[in-house]
Formats: structure tokens, sequence, C-alpha cells
């Protein structure tokens, strides 16, 4: 090798390094610029304010930062949307890996994956004109928007995440365990409830905390069929009422803030809690899902 | 088996199990309603009228969302797949290594609308872009860059080991050896990883809400990529939310459209990748 060629393949080593260091170095701008677009607000309001604080008023006059509706009006939307999602989800993992005949299978698991390409503002849409009247009828209620519509819809979103992270857990789980238990005289469903189940813990766990992140990540759906009131929710009835999300409150807000006031700081704080939620998810969920793969089991 | 007072194995058995199938029906019950709905509704108010028609609409936002999703993957092709080159042919197993993996799966993780806010104070702001087609790219070239990665290493990981040894063995750099052997075999499950994160970028609102979406544009069709354009998943969202005379067969079309496009890309990629493994014998 020549030393011009030894040159040129050392810079394109280093050319391939930086590029995949480019995805640490986007993380940690992401972060940056959250913060030195969020902390100004601390001019203008204390911290404790703007978490605890009950009341979101960005344009009264003066304008009040409290975001505790908000991060309420999150937590009663993931929380009902895992409510649904969690059970519905790990039913259909167990069923598409243990149960099903395998013609079922091969339906039912391109159905899912459909569920992950319909982009959320077609489900904002479906929940807006369709679903939402619907239950307003059905459920006699006051208003075709409220915090369960959107967790509903957010379940169905989250769905495939949840099902597919724990299909792979399930199925995962060596087949020795299976045939050990079944030699045992244990019927399939005690099979699966005692041993394969248990087995694939942190794999379930995992696509419960990536099903989370999603939830809670989610923006146009929520947007549209949650009715962006931000009230502190009420203790049960809050899910058939309006609130208003982090995630929500961005996307309704931004277009119209100018820039560097104290509103458009506060969006951006919104922005950066949102990313340290989803950071602490994500990185729980990713060592959960190495040490469920991991090779010594 | 001994026989307990309580329910017996067999029995609950057959409960859990007729449990698990109902669950299955309600997770597709509803997928086949959204499918069927957008083959009626939408079906109905289609027309190539309404499709052609730049006042109301729909060949604007068709444009803006192809000329969207085709800068998106021009700027996260290349970053994207010389990331995937360095995990899998450069890269030993270290702490880098470990760090990039954990940057990428919350790189994925990060909500959409942040995205938005940072492309706002980094392409809009700071770089004084503007509220412009390159600057929602850019920003959404970040939203699927982990997509791109992942997808891409895969690809490279499925090129058997003995192709790299034999062409080591013929003298040819590490390098080399990428260029002319792993790359070229590695193409097709690429570009379908490609295809995927196009398919994730036209369906995606959040992130061009404040970097480059505008709605009753002056002119419809972007000149270059510093005009504002019309994406489907933009305007179906203002449709809805905001212009409520806006015909409801309008929207439903719309909707329709946005959804099998988004479905269109996502089959042609599965398909792409079936032929992929029938054809492959190394």
């Amino acid at each position: 090798m020549s030393s011009a060629q030894r040159a040129w393949e050392w810079i394109v080593g280093k050319v391939m390094q930086l590029s995949g260091a480019m995805a640490i170095v986007f993380v940690i701008l992401i972060f940056a610029f959250l913060l030195r677009e969020a902390l100004p607000l601390l001019r203008s309001a204390s911290l404790r304010e703007t978490l605890f604080g009950d009341t979101w008023l960005p344009t009264s006059e003066p304008p009040k930062f409290g975001m505790l509706p908000l991060l309420l009006g999150s937590l009663y939307v993931t929380v009902g949307a895992l409510a649904i999602s969690v059970p519905l989800g790990l039913a259909t993992a167990a069923f598409i890996s243990e149960v099903a005949p395998r013609r079922i299978r091969e339906i039912l698991k391109p159905m899912v994956e459909v569920l992950a390409t319909i982009p959320s503002v077609v489900f904002g849409f479906l929940g807006l004109l369709l679903v939402g009247p619907w239950l307003m009828e059905v459920m006699d209620l006051p208003l075709p928007v409220f915090a369960g519509l959107g967790s509903l819809m957010l379940a169905f979103m989250a769905m495939p995440t949840i099902v597919s992270v724990a299909e792979d857990a399930i199925r995962s789980v060596p087949m020795a365990l299976r045939e050990n238990s079944l030699a045992l005289g244990a019927t399939r469903w005690q099979t699966i409830r005692r041993v394969v189940i248990p087995a694939a813990r942190s794999g379930i766990i995992a696509g419960t905390l990536l099903g989370l992140g999603r939830a809670i990540g989610e923006t146009m759906t929520v947007l549209m069929v949650t009715g962006n009131a931000a009230v502190i929710p009420g203790r049960l009835v809050g899910i058939l009422r309006p609130v208003r999300t982090l995630t929500a409150t961005i996307a309704g807000e931004m277009g119209e803030t100018a820039y560097a006031t104290p509103h458009y700081h506060a969006l951006f704080m919104i922005g950066l809690i949102l990313f340290v939620i989803t950071f602490i998810t994500n990185t729980i969920a990713d060592v959960a899902v190495r040490r469920s793969g991991g090779p010594a089991r | 088996m001994s026989v307990l007072p309580r329910t017996s194995p067999k029995v609950s058995q057959a409960v859990a199990f007729s449990l698990l199938w109902i669950a299955a029906v309600v997770v597709i019950v509803p997928v086949a309603a959204i499918l069927a709905i957008m083959v009626l509704k939408g079906g109905k108010g289609l027309s190539w009228e309404l499709i052609s028609s730049v006042e109301r609409g729909l060949l604007p936002a068709i444009a803006g969302t192809t000329a969207l999703v085709a800068l998106t993957a021009l700027i996260s092709a290349p970053v994207g797949i010389a990331a995937a080159v360095y995990l899998s042919e450069y890269a030993r197993a270290g702490t880098l290594v470990r760090l990039i993996r954990l940057a990428i799966v919350n790189l994925a993780g990060v909500p959409s609308v942040v995205y938005g806010l940072f492309g706002l104070a980094l392409f809009v702001t700071l770089l004084q872009l503007g509220r412009c087609l390159l600057a929602a790219a850019c920003t959404m070239a970040l939203l699927v860059l982990p997509l791109v990665i992942t997808a891409s290493e895969e690809a490279l990981r499925q090129v058997p080991r003995r192709l790299r040894e034999a062409s080591f063995a013929l003298g040819a750099t590490r390098w080399q050896t990428v260029r002319k052997v792993v790359l070229p075999n590695a193409l097709p499950g690429i570009i379908t990883g490609l295809i995927l994160s196009i398919g994730r970028a036209a369906g995606e609102t959040a992130p061009i809400l404040f970097t480059g979406a505008f709605y009753g544009l002056t002119h419809p069709f972007p000149r270059s990529i510093l005009d504002p354009f019309v994406a489907l998943t933009y305007k179906l969202f203002v449709d809805a939310t905001e212009f409520p005379h806006v015909e409801e067969a309008e929207k439903w079309a719309t909707a329709a459209i946005l959804v099998a496009l988004v479905l269109a890309l996502n089959l042609v990629a599965a398909i792409f990748r079936a032929r992929l493994r029938r054809a492959r014998r190394w």
C-alpha cells in the first residue's frame, strides 16, 4: 500500500467515524438549543412558579406560565392510553407468538404494522370527525373532544410498538423452557402465564416504556382531539373533559408567538421537559431491551 | 392430574385463549375499519378535478410533500449511510459505539414537536434560513436519521463475512472492500430503509409546523428550496381544525391520498425486502 493510499484510507475511516458520532452530536445539540431558548424564561418567572403554577395564561397581562395543568393533562392522556394499550398489546403479542394459527398470524402481523404507518394527523382527523362525535352521542357527553378520546386514539398509535417489542421478547424465550413446563403437565396457558411471560419480562417492560415515550410525545392527534383546555383536570370525570397536553401547547401556540418573548421561552421550556422525560424513558427501555436480548441467558 | 374444586386448568385455558382471540380482534377491527372508511369516504370525494386543482390546494400539497421528502432523503442519506458503514465495518466495540447506539435510540424517541422547536431555533432563526422547504427538510432529516442508520446497518450486516475476507485476501483495502463489495451488495436493503424513512417523513406534521409549512400561499408551488410550501399533512390539519367551511368530501379526499401515499411507500419497501430475501443465495 502506498503512503498516499494509506493516508486516504485513514481519512475515509475518520469521515465514517465522524458520521457515526454525529448521532451523539445531534442529541447534544438538541439539548443545548432547548436549554439556550428555555432558560431565559427564568428571568421572568421562577422555576417553582413555572413547574407547579396552576395557571397557564401566556398572553394575559401579566402572563402566567404555570405548567401544572399541562403536565397533568399529559399524564392523564398518557396513563389512559397505556391502560388500554398495554393489556391489549400484551395479549395480542402473546396471541401472535403462542396461540394464533399460522395463517391468522400472517394476517395479524401486517395489520398491526399498518397501524404504525398511519400518520398521526389522520388519527386526529378521524377522532375529530368520526370517533369523537359518535362517543359524545353514545355516552351523552357535553363535548366531542376530551382527554379519554386522546387516550383511545393514542392507545392504538402506541400499540404497534408495544406489540412488536413484546412479541420479540416472547419469541426469544428458549423453546426448552416451554417444553420443560409442558412436560411437567402444565397446560399451554399455564406455560404462557407462569413461564413464558415472566421470562420475557424485561422485553415487555421495554415495550411498555417505548409505548409510553410515543404516547407522551405524540402531538397532532392530541392537539386535535383533546379540546385544548389548559385547566387542571378533575379526578375521574377529568377523562371525559377537555385537557391540554405539553405537546399540544407547543404545537398550538408556537406559530403565533414572537421570537424571544417570555411566551417563546416558556414553550421551549415545555420542549425541554418533554426531551428530559423521553430521554429517561428511552434510556431505561434501551437497557431493558439489551438485558432481554442479551446472549447470556 | 388432581381434580381441584377450583376451575380446572383446561377450563381456564379455554377462557384465557378466548380472551386472547378477542384482544386480537379488538386490535384488528379498527385497522380494517380505518382502511375501509378511507376507501369509502375518501373515494367519494376524490376526483381528478379536485386533485389537479391549484386553488383548492391538493396539487400544491402533493407537490410540497414530494419536494419535502425528496430533500429530506437527500440530506439524511449520506450522513445516515456513512454512520451505518462506520458501525458495521469500521467500529470496534467500545464506549464510542455504546454512546452512538444510545444516541440513536434517544434520537428515535425525541417527540416530533421537539424536533420542530429545534429546527425553529437552529435552521430558521440562528442560520437565518427563515421558514422554508430547506429548513423543514433539515429538521425532518434529523427525525428520520435514526431510521436510516438502523436500516442501513442491518443491510450491511447481512452481507456475509466471507465476501469481505475474499476481498481482503485479494489485497483490497478496507475502503475498497466497502465501496466495491459491501455497499453494492447491501444497496437494495439500504434503499428499502430510505423508502421507509420517506414514508415516515411524508406522514409527519409537527416538525414542519413552524419550520416551513404555510397555508394560502401566494405562490402555491415552491420555486426554490428557500420558499415556504404546503404539505398534505399540514393541509389536512388546517382544513380539519381551522376551516369548517372546507367541504367535508375534500377533507376526506386529502386524508385518503395521504394514507394511500404512506401505505404505498411502505408496501413498496415490504415487497422490495421480500424479493431481496428470496433472490439472495449467498
